[in-house]
């Protein structure tokens, strides 16, 4: 009984003075948050994918409930997430144009040859240490999968030697346009559907020996073009995506079938 | 003086193939084409243009900046053109490109021999840096700018690499036979610089008659002695002959020229030699075109931008009956593999070898998981953990492959990969780690600027 009473007294005191250590110490080491930043943190995707220029979306939350970033600088939320953030943020949402990820290459097996078999780690970034190229275009898609090892939403698949982007699952985060080695990957507009699947710079007939569908920089898509949206230069058509109507009468004109539509 | 270094391979060196075939001058018959980079650090700029005269030992692009080295012509005729050529590494890139008019005629100011008993250490760097010499052991570091360290007094050891520890090559080996006279006099001219150094010609003991040659040499010289050494690959790695010849271990993140130590290929050495003493650039190098695929291996003194194609032709071509499957620019150890063959010899290029055989196919075929066994630990020679970096990088986690296992101190040399029982690719991920750590800290750099 004696036993009982002094565990229940002694169990009860410490409890108290531990009580009263974490009161203390609380009001002591206390640290303001703005209560923004964990309302910003909620509302956020949570990828951690870093697309904000952030490292994850605890800083971006941060840096938003300080005024350093914008209330639309998450490209994987979109236009929802902004108007929420600028809601708890009390500021504009701003414009929000939803991207996906885009590989300007369309040199798939059928178009292009291997020019030596490579074996050793399947990682294009491996593949062309030394500037190692062993398909037949030396800009083209190597299809070993760099893209598809990075991105977190599954949404790049390689079929036939080259990766394609799925724009439904894209969230354009924009790690697969630092993980191509070779620079195909670009981030366009999610309505534009018009855009060039190729990225060799070199002149018209060097290309036509190397890939079957590349661009040759004919210029009969500039001519084409109603609204000065597309442009050959360096031997190879660029798009202003601002300008751009999507009437798709470059794609119907080019020889090579290299624009899509 | 330590024996040997720790780790190490020894696989199957192969040199009966050519070692015994004599060096001899190949003059390119074909055009020639010079890649504007050909050594560590800028690509030189191209000094002449479209339709100009080129003649032998003329400078056709020079340094830009410091770590930079001047390109010379290596035959005579007209320039067709400046422009993208597929190089030996691969790459497109800016090449100069020129017609050979067959004559080989030479500028003036070279082939004389000079008297050199008064030559400054000015003078001496000066001609290095004009005759464009690099590094012709195969990284092509420009050597005006290894030859001059901060504190010239320091440097205890000049070390002339002779090992050629790599399979396959036999192009120093004959060129120690030949001119090793010349090479004791680059010796010279190099310890000219570094008063308080010794001068050590390294070479493995499979090259006896090479040893003999140089010891013959050698005899009577103070300062010059020729060191054998055991035959193991990566003998003729500078750390490995670091830890032999100065018989300390260093700090893994030192240079040689912390150490006390100069490790130049002898090739180089001779190259010093020829710029030093007969004022001629360097145009021209050793280069062994062998392996079991080619009809007739030989040792060549091969000048630069001379068509790969055109050598093999002159070896009699691939030995009847066999496919050529894997083409390497180097030995199998360290070298690379040639997608094509159209390609130019660059001052680097020391060897070609054919294989009727791809090795790297048939392990690929035979991979597995990681079996944990250390072997790769223990052959390594610079004492990393080949196994553990591998996992790192599996793992993403490059901060610890640079900070807690020093990955960036791996100097490609193979061994865990020749001895990998589960035939992982171990080497090549531990180049791309490299290159891409090596890429993320320029851009680091970059951006605090």
């Amino acid at each position: 009984m004696n036993i009982i009473l002094i565990t229940t007294i002694s169990i009860t005191i410490i409890g108290l003075l531990v009580g009263a250590g974490l009161v203390y110490v609380g009001k002591k080491f206390h640290v303001d948050v703005d209560e923004r930043e964990s309302a910003v943190r909620e509302v956020l995707p949570g990828n951690n994918c870093g697309a904000c220029g952030y490292a994850g979306c605890d800083a971006m939350a941060a840096a938003i409930a300080k005024g350093e970033a914008q209330a639309n600088g998450c490209p994987v939320g979109g236009k929802p997430v902004a108007e929420k953030i600028a809601a708890i943020m009390g500021t504009e949402a701003g414009e929000v144009i939803r991207k996906t990820a885009f590989v300007k290459c369309k040199g798939s097996c059928e178009y292009t040859q291997n020019q030596a078999s490579y074996v050793g780690v399947q990682d294009c970034r491996s593949a062309v240490l030394g500037g190692l190229t062993f398909t037949s275009c030396d800009f083209g898609c190597l299809g070993l999968g760099s893209c598809v090892s990075v991105c977190p939403q599954g949404a790049i698949k390689i079929t036939d030697g080259v990766a394609f982007v799925d724009r439904e699952k894209c969230v354009a985060c924009g790690l697969c346009v630092k993980a191509c080695p070779k620079g195909l990957i670009e981030l366009i507009p999610y309505e534009n559907h018009v855009a060039v699947q190729c990225s060799n710079k070199d002149r018209g007939p060097q290309v036509k020996k190397v890939c079957a569908a590349g661009c040759i920089g004919c210029m009969l898509c500039t001519k084409q073009c109603e609204s000065d949206a597309i442009h050959v230069d360096a031997n190879l058509a660029h798009i202003d995506y601002e300008k751009c109507t999507q009437c798709g009468k470059c794609a119907e004109k080019c020889p090579v079938k290299v624009i899509t539509s | 003086m330590r024996k040997t270094f720790r780790g190490g391979v020894h696989p199957d060196d192969a040199k009966a193939l050519s070692r015994d075939a004599a060096l001899r001058e190949y003059l390119p018959k074909g055009e020639c084409v010079y890649p504007l980079a050909q050594h560590i650090g800028k690509p030189a700029k191209a000094v002449v243009k479209k339709n100009d005269p080129v003649l032998v030992g003329q400078v056709i692009a020079e340094a830009d900046g410091f770590v930079s080295a001047n390109i010379i012509a290596s035959c005579s005729g007209k320039v067709k053109a400046v422009e993208k050529r597929r190089t030996i590494s691969g790459a497109m890139q800016e090449c100069i490109v020129v017609e050979n008019d067959g004559l080989f005629t030479e500028t003036e100011g070279f082939g004389e021999r000079r008297d050199i008993s008064a030559v400054t250490k000015e003078e001496i760097l000066g001609a290095v840096k004009a005759a464009g010499i690099i590094g012709l052991g195969g990284a092509g570091f420009p050597t005006h700018v290894k030859l001059a360290p901060k504190d010239p007094g320091a440097i205890r050891y000049v070390i002339a690499n002779g090992a050629e520890c790599e399979p396959y090559l036999t192009g120093n080996d004959q060129l120690m036979r030949a001119e090793a006279d010349a090479i004791t006099e680059g010796m010279e001219i190099v310890l000219k610089l570094f008063p308080e150094a010794k001068g050590v010609i390294a070479i493995e003991k499979n090259k006896p008659e090479a040893i003999a040659a140089m010891e013959a040499a050698c005899a009577g010289k103070e300062n010059v002695s020729v060191l054998a050494l055991p035959t193991k690959y990566p003998q003729g790695g500078e750390r490995s002959l670091i830890d032999v010849v100065a018989g300390k271990d260093f700090p893994i993140t030192a240079l040689p020229a912390d150490a006390g130590c100069i490790v130049d290929n002898v090739g180089t050495i001779y190259a010093i030699q020829r710029a030093v003493c007969y004022g001629e650039p360097l145009f021209k190098h050793v280069l062994t075109l062998t392996g079991e695929a080619v009809a007739t291996p030989a040792n060549f003194i091969v000048r630069d931008g001379t068509l790969v194609t055109e050598l093999i032709e002159e070896c009699g071509g691939i030995k009847e009956g066999l496919e050529l499957k894997k083409a390497l620019a180097g030995g199998p150890m360290m070298g690379f593999a040639l997608t094509s063959l159209e390609v130019p010899v660059v001052k680097t290029t020391n060897g070609i070898t054919l294989l009727p055989n791809d090795a790297v196919a048939e392990a690929d075929e035979m991979m597995t998981a990681c079996l944990h066994c250390g072997r790769c630990t223990t052959v390594c020679p610079q004492g990393l953990l080949p196994q553990i970096m591998a996992e790192a990088v599996d793992m993403g986690d490059f901060e610890r492959y640079e900070k807690k296992l020093y990955g960036l101190d791996c100097i490609a040399c193979g061994c865990c990969t020749y001895v990998c029982p589960a035939k992982r690719p171990l080497t090549q991920i531990f180049k791309h780690t490299k290159a891409e750590i090596m890429a993320k800290k320029r851009a680091a750099a970059g951006g605090k600027k």
